[in-house]
């Protein structure tokens, strides 16, 4: 197996057409977990871990532009106010190590779907940007990003340069289940964002379909249902009733099966109800806020 | 390991420092599985990927033809009587004809490199036909059950019969429960060095909680005399009963003796699921009579345990599951039916608690039960029911020391209790923590209390003994004990125990503890909670024929008697300073070896189950508080405490530690410990999916030691590391029952028993 170890982003770029074989890996968290095991046996490893670019992040034209190689713990350190669902969803993955080292990139190169990120970048309607020597920059939005169990968008000669978000207008929300009450891979979740300024919901299934995936009719149900009750304007208190059914709405759109780490109507009873609590506790926020 | 650290303290009752604590902290412990030997090769294990299948062939060959490789064998590359086990010798060291569980041996690589040899393994072809496989052991006895061994599938049936044979009761409760196959989960996997002397016989160097019975099974594999295979302990991480039986040990040494290199074998994490045995699945049906205000009458049970592909120490379980299975209760009249038996499962066989854990779960259950039928208070019941000194348990055994089972469970109930939830909460503290699933909703408190008690020690007549050997001497003008044991030190504290003896008992400050090897005599078993008992007992012995030693000479040479030794002094019975031991000793040294053995037990009739089958029993209980979302079934346990009664409490820190490391064990049963085997295959080999309570998951513990001195055993000390592990899951699960309302009438309790 070569190693490759390009330390410009041009590099990086160059290396993967000549040899699309080649398996990016960033913080190795689950890249290594599958060699070591030997599910896996790319004829080169591709380290991007000395692209500095890929380790910053900055403000561009309004949105965050997240480097692929910014770890989950910077992410929780200096983007937990400005991304705050991906924050919430970068506090539970593993533990302080992988934290350290897993990427939101790694997260996206994997698609797996139960990649913590996933329901996160899908409520905030987050853009994958990614690059090729041969055709430069494409922007995808995450929702058609992922295409398969643990399959994406990238086309063999293609790198994950960077995740654009744009600061949430209204309150986000994430949450997870898990047997355990740390270092666990999700059961389910879900991400949650109110999307204030053009009044619309956006929400994110994890770990219940074979790919992250949106709830789409939930999301216009409840943003229409908050429209017809003036709630937008009035900022009312959200029924419990429209909670529900959102909730119900959330649990139709999945489509989970049976594995070791729960039954298939766990998850979508799981989902009903970590729905309802999310765009309560967003709906809640969005209020006090007022 | 060896010690010579000279605390100032350090006698009985103190608690000096282990002198691996701080290099496990650290990082620098030289585990088993750090070995290292110029010239080694790495040795692998092919391992069957069918639960049941006849072997029709084993082509070797194109693994043979890998550079790198030195050797590939087979069952036929055995020199001696293939065939190892702990009770019964039933299984192959590598298999021949059939394999009967997914992740049984098949054949060795030894190689330059482990992952030479991994591949070298991948290439072995073996030619397997599949075979249905048994894998539900409540139909292992049915007539039309395939036989996993050629006599069938019954390993052991005992059963107990007292009082009346026909008792009623007014108020009878009954409860089916299963309890799933929990691991050991010791972080160290398996591993060890296999070192050729180069004359025939050999070193190895292994991981272990018996270096004798390892090495008399190693001798019968590979047809060596003892003196010809060597056993050195290694540094363990953790063993919980998954290093009683074999696993590296004899595979290593074939490679080794076959190559005559050094062969290191080091399991993977996935690996060491299927290289040690595991907790006995089990299920339980139990009835209870009692009066109207809650005495027992009667007690039923029928208790069945999936021994997997091979007995390993089934026996045994079963004689624990059978003859404690009711817990620490007065019952008059009894009928107990304990079985184990053969499946094509995963073997199972010991892990800390051994055959009580799963009883406990059930015994637990339906005393609660009771309680709430007859309307006395949970605690009461068990206060009122439980065993006091005096009396006699199931088996007729008379409990000749103290059995505080009322005081235990008041003390856990009088505990503080943790503040009721005010106000916004950190969502770390509540069910699901940083995954933020609830910030309150849905949670309900519940608490739950369980006691239990526990054999130490081997049981129904096993000559369960240790052996010790002291040396006195002067060294640098000062009093140096060395101590010399082959019981094992697997993290529970040995090291430090024999040394705060021979300090009590010699006088002296500097103790230095040999490594533990088999040049020395058995030191029996690092399980059932008998170290500090057996291995402890033997220490003193011989520091007393020691000290009888050096007094007898004392008394030659002076010419006086009653003496008595104190450090480096001998002296008079009134109290002068007669000779000091460089005065008695000169450069001579005095050495004594002791075997010392407990008090004898007895087998138990076939029949009736009476008989006096253990040597000591221990007792502890619980209070659990829990948090549950009850929504989304996600437990917190918020507070779980306890009290034991230790007899003698030799290192009290070390004593607090097995409490809190058993207490996390039990837990981790009652929520989320599962090995998952679906038609004979384990579906979660890793710490990915085999999920064990992290600290977010264990909370701060109040923890009461009592020190009941049982005056049939040395300084009175009682074994302290099962107990908690039995009592702490029963707790736990009866505060989700409590939050909850539900039966949960099996452990691990999944969110979706609570939810769905």
């Amino acid at each position: 197996m070569d190693f490759l170890a390009p330390s410009t982003w041009a590099e990086a770029l160059a290396a993967k057409a000549e040899r699309p074989d080649a398996l990016p890996v960033a913080g190795g968290t689950d890249v290594m977990v599958e060699m070591n095991f030997d599910h896996r046996r790319p004829g080169a490893l591709l380290d991007l871990t000395r692209v500095s670019d890929l380790r910053e992040w900055a403000l561009v034209d309004g949105r965050v532009r997240l480097g692929a190689g910014v770890t989950y713990a910077r992410i929780i350190d200096e983007l937990g106010a400005t991304l705050p669902g991906l924050a919430m969803a970068a506090r539970t993955v593993g533990s302080p190590q992988i934290r350290n080292r897993g990427t939101v990139g790694g997260n996206l190169g994997a698609a797996s779907p139960a990649g913590d990120s996933h329901p996160a970048l899908l409520a905030a309607d987050a853009v994958v940007e990614i690059s090729s020597a041969a055709r430069g920059t494409r922007l995808v939005p995450v929702a058609d990003f992922y295409t398969g169990v643990k399959r994406n968008a990238l086309e063999p000669d293609e790198l994950i340069a960077a995740i654009l978000i744009a600061p949430p207008a209204g309150p986000q929300q994430f949450c997870k289940i898990g047997t355990r009450n740390a270092m666990v891979i999700a059961v389910s979740a879900f991400g949650f964002a109110l999307h204030t300024d053009r009044r619309s919901v956006g929400t994110g299934i994890g770990s219940a379909a074979p790919t992250p995936r949106r709830a789409t009719d939930a999301a216009a149900f409840l943003a229409g249902e908050l429209e017809a009750g003036g709630l937008w304007e009035s900022r009312g208190a959200l029924p419990e009733g429209l909670a529900v059914e959102f909730g119900r709405k959330v649990r139709d759109a999945a489509a989970p099966i049976d594995d070791v780490r729960g039954t298939a109507a766990y998850r979508l009873h799981t989902l009903s109800v970590m729905a309802r609590r999310a765009a309560t506790w967003a709906w809640d926020e969005h209020r006090r806020a007022a | 390991m060896t010690s010579t650290e000279t605390p100032t303290a350090g006698r009985i009752g103190d608690s000096p420092l282990r002198p691996d604590g701080t290099l496990k902290v650290t990082g620098e412990f030289a585990y088993s599985s750090d070995l290292w030997h110029d010239d080694m090769c790495w040795g692998v294990t092919l391992r069957s990927p069918h639960p049941h299948a006849r072997i029709h062939g084993i082509d070797i060959s194109a693994a043979l033809a890998l550079p790198g490789v030195y050797a590939v064998l087979t069952h036929e590359d055995v020199p001696g009587l293939n065939r190892v086990g702990l009770e019964h010798l039933d299984q192959p060291a590598l298999a021949e004809d059939v394999v009967r569980y997914q992740g049984e041996a098949v054949a060795l690589v030894a190689a330059d490199h482990p992952e030479t040899a991994r591949r070298a393994a991948k290439r072995i072809v073996v030619d397997y036909e599949v075979l249905p496989a048994l894998t539900d052991p409540r139909h292992a006895l049915d007539d039309d059950a395939p036989h996993v061994h050629p006599d069938g599938n019954l390993v052991r049936a005992m059963k107990i019969r007292r009082g009346d044979p026909e008792p009623t009761a007014p108020v009878v409760v009954a409860l089916d429960f299963e309890v799933g196959m929990q691991d050991q989960a010791f972080l160290g996997p398996e591993s060890g060095l296999a070192v050729p002397d180069g004359e025939g016989g050999l070193d190895l160097y292994v991981a272990t909680q018996w270096l004798h019975v390892d090495q008399q099974q190693v001798c019968r594999v590979l047809d060596l005399t003892p003196d010809r295979a060597r056993l050195h302990l290694a540094g363990v991480g953790g063993a919980f009963g998954g290093r009683e039986d074999l696993s590296i040990h004899v595979h290593a040494c074939l490679l080794a003796m076959h190559t005559g290199k050094p062969v290191k074998m080091s399991y993977s994490r996935d690996e060491s699921f299927f290289g040690h045995v595991h907790r006995h699945p089990a299920w339980l049906r139990y009835e209870f009579g009692a009066s109207d205000t809650g005495e027992l009458i009667y007690a039923k049970a029928d208790i069945l345990f999936d021994g997997g592909a091979y007995a390993s120490s089934t026996t045994a379980v079963v004689g624990n599951g059978g003859t404690l299975g009711l817990g620490p209760y007065n019952i008059p009249s009894v009928s107990v039916d304990a079985r184990g038996v053969y499946t094509n499962n995963p073997p199972c066989g010991a892990m800390r608690g051994f055959g009580c854990v799963q009883a406990a779960f059930a015994h637990e259950a339906l005393m609660d039960e009771l309680a709430d039928r007859v309307g006395v208070d949970r605690v009461e019941i068990r206060a009122r029911n439980g065993m006091r000194e005096g009396d006699r348990n199931i088996t007729g055994q008379l409990i000749d020391s103290a059995a505080p089972v009322a005081e235990l469970i008041e003390i856990v109930r009088d505990l503080p209790l943790p503040a009721d939830p005010v106000g916004e909460r950190d969502i770390r503290d509540l069910p699901g923590g940083a995954a933020n699933s609830t910030h309150g909703e849905g949670v309900v408190r519940g608490i739950g209390y369980a006691v239990t008690y526990k054999n130490v020690g081997f049981s129904e007549g096993f000559d369960d003994y240790s052996t010790a050997r002291v040396r006195l001497e002067m060294t640098a003008g000062e009093p140096v004990a060395t101590v010399q044991t082959a019981a094992a030190e697997v993290g529970q504290g040995l090291i430090t125990v024999e040394q705060q003896i021979c300090r009590t008992e010699l006088g002296v400050d500097r103790v230095v503890v040999s490594p533990k090897d088999t040049s020395v005599g058995s030191g029996g078993s690092t399980s059932a909670s008998r170290q500090t008992y057996v291995t402890g007992g033997a220490v003193k012995a011989a520091c007393e024929a020691v000290r009888a030693s050096v007094l007898a000479r004392a008394a030659a040479q002076l010419g006086a008697r009653n003496l008595r030794l104190d450090g480096d002094k001998i002296i008079a019975e009134n109290g002068e300073v007669l000779a000091s031991l460089a005065d008695v000793l000169g450069d001579d040294a005095v050495d004594e070896t002791v075997e010392w053995h407990h008090r004898p037990t007895e087998e138990i009739d076939p029949e009736t189950g009476q008989g006096n089958a253990h040597v000591q029993y221990a007792f502890s209980a619980h209070r659990a508080v829990v948090d549950v979302d009850v929504e989304l079934g996600l437990v917190k346990v918020v507070a779980l405490d306890t009290a034991q009664d230790v007899g003698r409490a030799i290192n009290p820190d070390a004593v607090v530690g097995q409490i809190h490391g058993g207490s996390a064990q039990g837990m981790g049963l009652a929520l989320m410990e599962e090995i998952v085997v679906t038609d004979g295959k384990v579906r979660n080999p890793s710490f990915t999916d085999y999920l064990i309570p992290t600290i977010l998951d264990m909370p701060p513990m109040q923890v009461k030691v009592l020190e009941y001195a049982d005056p049939h055993a040395p300084y009175g000390v009682r074994g302290v590391g099962e107990p908690p592990t039995i009592s702490s899951g029963p707790a736990v699960a009866a505060a989700i029952r409590a939050a909850t309302g539900k039966a949960l009438r099996r452990v691990p309790v999944r969110p979706e028993h609570i939810t769905l």
